[in-house]
C-alpha cells in the first residue's frame, strides 16, 4: 500500500464556525495506482488533494493519519512537511498556467527550485529535457519567460516540473477542467505515461469530470459531502455501482448513440447539505430516491461490501 | 527595442514642447508688468518722460516691445540657442547662469531624498510584510508621514532640532559668515545646512513608499506561482525573494510617477529652510514677477521630470523581462 488515509478530517475555520469539508476519509491508494476523485463542487475533493501536500491557512487538521509507503506524513507541520513535499509527495495545482514565476526564465526558476533539495541543476538536466520532449516541449523553453509560452505549454511544464524529483504521490488537481477535449485527451494519458514510466509510484486525479477518469484511473472515488461514498476499481464502479448517489451521477452522464431529443439527461435533483452544520445520519439522504428510516438517525459506515468496493451505504450490504 | 525607444523618445518630444509652451503662457498670463515693477523699484526721483523712456528702454532689451506670437517665435529660436533671456529681477543677468548656479543645490537634495526614501521604504515595507510586530509599526507611521505636507514637517524639525535642539542651522545653504571656498570647514557647513531639508524630504517619501511595497509583497505572497513554490516546499528565502522581484515593478512606475510631486515638495522645502536652490528662486522670480527666470526654471523642471522618467522606462525594460518579450516578439 502506497498511501494510507485513516479518518482524515480536515476543517475550514470561518468566522461562522467550522466548515467540515473533510470529516472521517479513509482510503489507501497501492502502488502503481491511479485514482480518480470526483464528487461536486464543494465536496471536498480539493480540500482532500491540497492537505495531503500543503494544509492553506484556513484549513485546520482535527483528526486522522495520512502514511506514504509507511512513513507518516506530518501534514499539520508546515516545516516538517517541506522534507516530503516535491520529492515524495508533489502536486500539479489547478493553476497550472499560472503557476511559473513570471520575471524568472523557466530554466532558471527550474534550477533554484531543484537547488533547495539540495539536487545540481547540471546534473538533472539531461533528464529534464528528456522529459520536456516526451510532453512535446522544445529544450529551449527552458530559456524562455512564462509569458512566451502558450497555456497549454506552460500546463505541460509544471507537469514536467511537479514530477521531475520522481515522487511517489502525485496529486492532479482539476487539470483538464480549462481545457479543450482534446488536450485533455493528451493530458490524461501524459499522466498515465509518467505512472507507466514510473515517473511517479500513484496519484490521485481530482476532478469533477468523471468521463476522464474513466480512461485513465484503476480506481475511481466519490465524495459527497465531505465523505466517500464509495470506492472501487473504474470499471466495477461504472458497471455496477452501489451507492445511490454513484448511480445518479454516472447516469447523468451522456451516452454514446442514445438521442437526447428523445430522451433527457437526468440530473440529481436537490443541493448538496451545508458543510457548516452538516445533518446526522446519511448526508445523501435527503436527495436519495432510496433513503429509508435507519439513513436519518444512523450515519452509514464506509465499508468493504467486495472486494476492493467500499461503499457507504445502508441500502448496499 | 529601437522602434520602442524611438516612439517613446517621440513621445517625451511632444511632451516637452506641449510643456514649453505652457510654461511660456503662464508668466504672461500674469497679473502686471515686469518693467513697471523693475522701473519703479529703481527709478528713483526720475521725472514721469524719463521714466517712461526707462520702460521703453527695457521693454527693447528684454523683447517685450515685439508682438505676442512674436515674442513666442523667439522664445523657441533662442532656445534652442542655449538662451533662456535674461533675468528682469536680477537686472539682466542671464537666465542660464542665474539657474546653474542654484540647480547644484536642488539636485543635492533631490537625488539622494528621493533615491534613498525609495530604497529605505521598499526595504522596511517588504520586512513589514512578514512580521506582525513591524507591521503594527511600520503602517500607522507610514500613514501618517505619507498624509504630511512638505512644508510642515520642514517647519517642525526645524523647530525641534533648530531652535529647541539647536543642533543644525535652519537657514541658508552655509554659514552667512563664510565664502564658498574648497576648505573641510565650508564643507562641514554646507553639509549641516543640507541635513534638515533633506530629512525632510526623505522622511515624507519614506512612508508611502513602505506602504505600497508591503501591499504589493502581500499580494505576491498570495498569487499562483507563490502558492505553487510553497506546495513544492520551496524554502520561505526563495519565495520572497520572487515576490520581492515582481512586487518591485510597479514600485519603480511609481518612481517615475512620484517624480514631479517630489520635486514640488523639494522647492517647497527649499523655501522654507531659505536653501538657495530652484524653489527659493522660484518663489523671488513670481513675486518680482520674472518672465525669463520663471519660465526658464519651469523649463529646466519639466526637462529634468522627463530625463528622470526616460532612465525610468530604461530600468523597468531591464528588470522586466515581458516588456522586453513583447518588444522582441514582433521581431521573432
Amino acid at each position: 500500500m502506497s498511501l494510507q488515509v485513516t479518518d482524515l478530517r480536515v476543517y475550514y475555520r470561518t468566522l461562522a464556525g467550522d466548515v467540515k469539508a473533510l470529516d472521517g476519509v479513509t482510503f489507501g491508494i497501492a502502488d502503481g495506482e491511479i485514482m480518480g476523485l470526483a464528487g461536486e463542487s464543494g465536496c471536498g475533493k480539493s480540500t482532500l488533494g491540497n492537505s495531503l501536500i500543503r494544509m492553506e491557512g484556513r484549513m485546520r487538521h482535527v483528526g486522522g493519519t495520512v502514511t506514504l509507503d509507511g512513513v507518516p506524513l506530518p501534514i499539520d507541520d508546515q516545516a516538517d512537511m517541506n522534507h516530503f513535499r516535491f520529492a515524495e509527495v508533489s502536486i500539479i495545482p489547478q493553476y497550472a498556467m499560472s503557476a511559473l514565476n513570471p520575471t524568472r526564465k523557466i530554466g532558471k526558476m527550474v534550477g533554484e527550485l531543484v537547488a533547495t533539495r539540495g539536487v545540481r541543476y547540471h546534473d538533472i538536466r539531461e533528464e529534464l529535457e528528456r522529459r520536456l520532449e516526451l510532453v512535446g516541449l522544445a529544450r529551449d523553453v527552458l530559456d524562455r519567460y512564462p509569458i512566451e509560452l502558450s497555456g497549454g505549454m506552460k500546463q505541460r511544464m509544471v507537469m514536467v516540473l511537479s514530477t521531475l524529483l520522481d515522487p511517489s504521490l502525485l496529486i492532479a488537481d482539476e487539470i483538464t477542467s480549462a481545457l479543450d477535449v482534446s488536450s485533455q485527451r493528451a493530458v490524461a494519458q501524459t499522466l498515465v505515461e509518467f505512472r507507466d514510466r514510473g515517473f511517479v509510484k500513484s496519484m490521485i486525479v481530482v476532478t469533477h469530470d468523471v468521463s476522464i477518469l474513466y480512461q485513465i484511473s484503476n480506481t475511481l472515488a466519490i465524495m459527497y459531502a465531505g465523505k466517500l461514498a464509495e470506492k472501487a476499481p473504474t470499471d466495477v464502479i461504472m458497471s455496477r455501482p452501489k451507492h445511490p448517489y454513484t448511480r445518479l451521477l454516472i447516469s447523468s452522464l451522456p451516452e454514446i448513440g442514445v438521442r437526447f431529443e428523445e430522451q433527457r439527461l437526468t440530473g440529481i435533483p436537490g443541493t448538496p447539505p451545508s458543510l457548516l452544520n452538516p445533518p446526522t445520519g446519511c448526508r445523501f439522504r435527503e436527495r436519495c430516491p432510496i433513503a429509508i428510516a435507519r439513513c436519518t438517525d444512523e450515519e452509514p459506515p464506509f465499508v468493504e461490501v467486495e472486494p476492493n468496493h467500499s461503499v457507504a451505504c445502508w441500502m448496499a450490504s | 527595442m529601437r522602434r520602442y525607444f524611438g516612439r517613446k523618445l517621440l513621445i517625451y518630444a511632444a511632451t516637452f514642447f506641449i510643456a514649453a509652451t505652457i510654461d511660456w503662457l503662464i508668466p504672461r498670463f500674469m497679473p502686471g508688468d515686469p518693467v513697471q515693477s523693475l522701473v519703479s523699484r529703481t527709478g528713483f526721483g526720475l521725472s514721469p518722460e524719463g521714466s517712461q523712456a526707462l520702460v521703453t528702454y527695457y521693454n527693447n532689451l528684454f523683447g517685450l516691445n515685439h508682438p505676442i506670437w512674436e515674442q513666442y517665435i523667439n522664445f523657441w529660436a533662442s532656445l534652442l540657442h542655449g538662451d533662456l533671456g535674461r533675468s528682469v529681477y536680477l537686472t539682466g543677468r542671464p537666465v542660464t547662469s542665474v539657474i546653474m548656479s542654484a540647480v547644484p543645490y536642488t539636485l543635492a537634495l533631490l537625488i539622494p531624498a528621493v533615491l534613498l526614501s525609495w530604497w529605505v521604504g521598499n526595504t522596511i515595507g517588504a520586512r513589514a510584510a512578514r512580521r506582525r510586530l513591524l507591521d503594527n509599526v511600520v503602517l500607522p507611521v507610514g500613514y501618517v508621514l505619507t498624509a504630511t505636507p512638505y512644508m510642515w514637517l520642514a517647519i517642525v524639525l526645524a523647530w525641534v532640532f533648530g531652535f529647541i535642539l539647536n543642533i543644525f542651522p535652519i537657514s541658508g545653504g552655509y554659514s552667512y559668515s563664510l565664502e564658498p571656498t574648497l576648505t573641510w570647514k565650508f564643507i562641514g557647513s554646507l553639509f549641516s545646512h543640507w541635513v534638515l531639508p533633506f530629512a525632510s524630504l526623505f522622511l515624507v517619501g519614506l512612508g508611502g513608499w513602505a506602504i505600497g511595497m508591503r501591499n504589493m509583497i502581500i499580494y505576491e505572497l498570495e498569487a499562483d506561482y507563490s502558492r505553487y513554490l510553497e506546495a513544492l516546499g520551496a524554502p520561505s528565502r526563495l519565495v520572497r525573494k520572487y515576490a520581492f522581484r515582481n512586487a518591485m515593478l510597479p514600485q519603480i512606475t511609481g518612481l517615475a510617477l512620484s517624480l514631479g510631486v517630489v520635486v514640488a515638495g523639494a522647492l517647497v522645502t527649499e523655501i522654507v529652510f531659505s536653501y538657495p536652490g530652484l524653489g527659493k528662486l522660484l518663489l523671488a522670480s513670481i513675486q518680482n514677477e520674472d518672465f525669463f527666470l520663471l519660465q526658464g526654471i519651469f523649463l529646466f523642471i519639466i526637462l529634468g521630470v522627463l530625463i528622470a522618467n526616460f532612465i525610468v522606462d530604461i530600468a523597468y525594460v531591464i528588470v522586466d523581462p515581458r516588456t522586453r518579450v513583447a518588444m522582441s516578439g514582433a521581431e521573432e
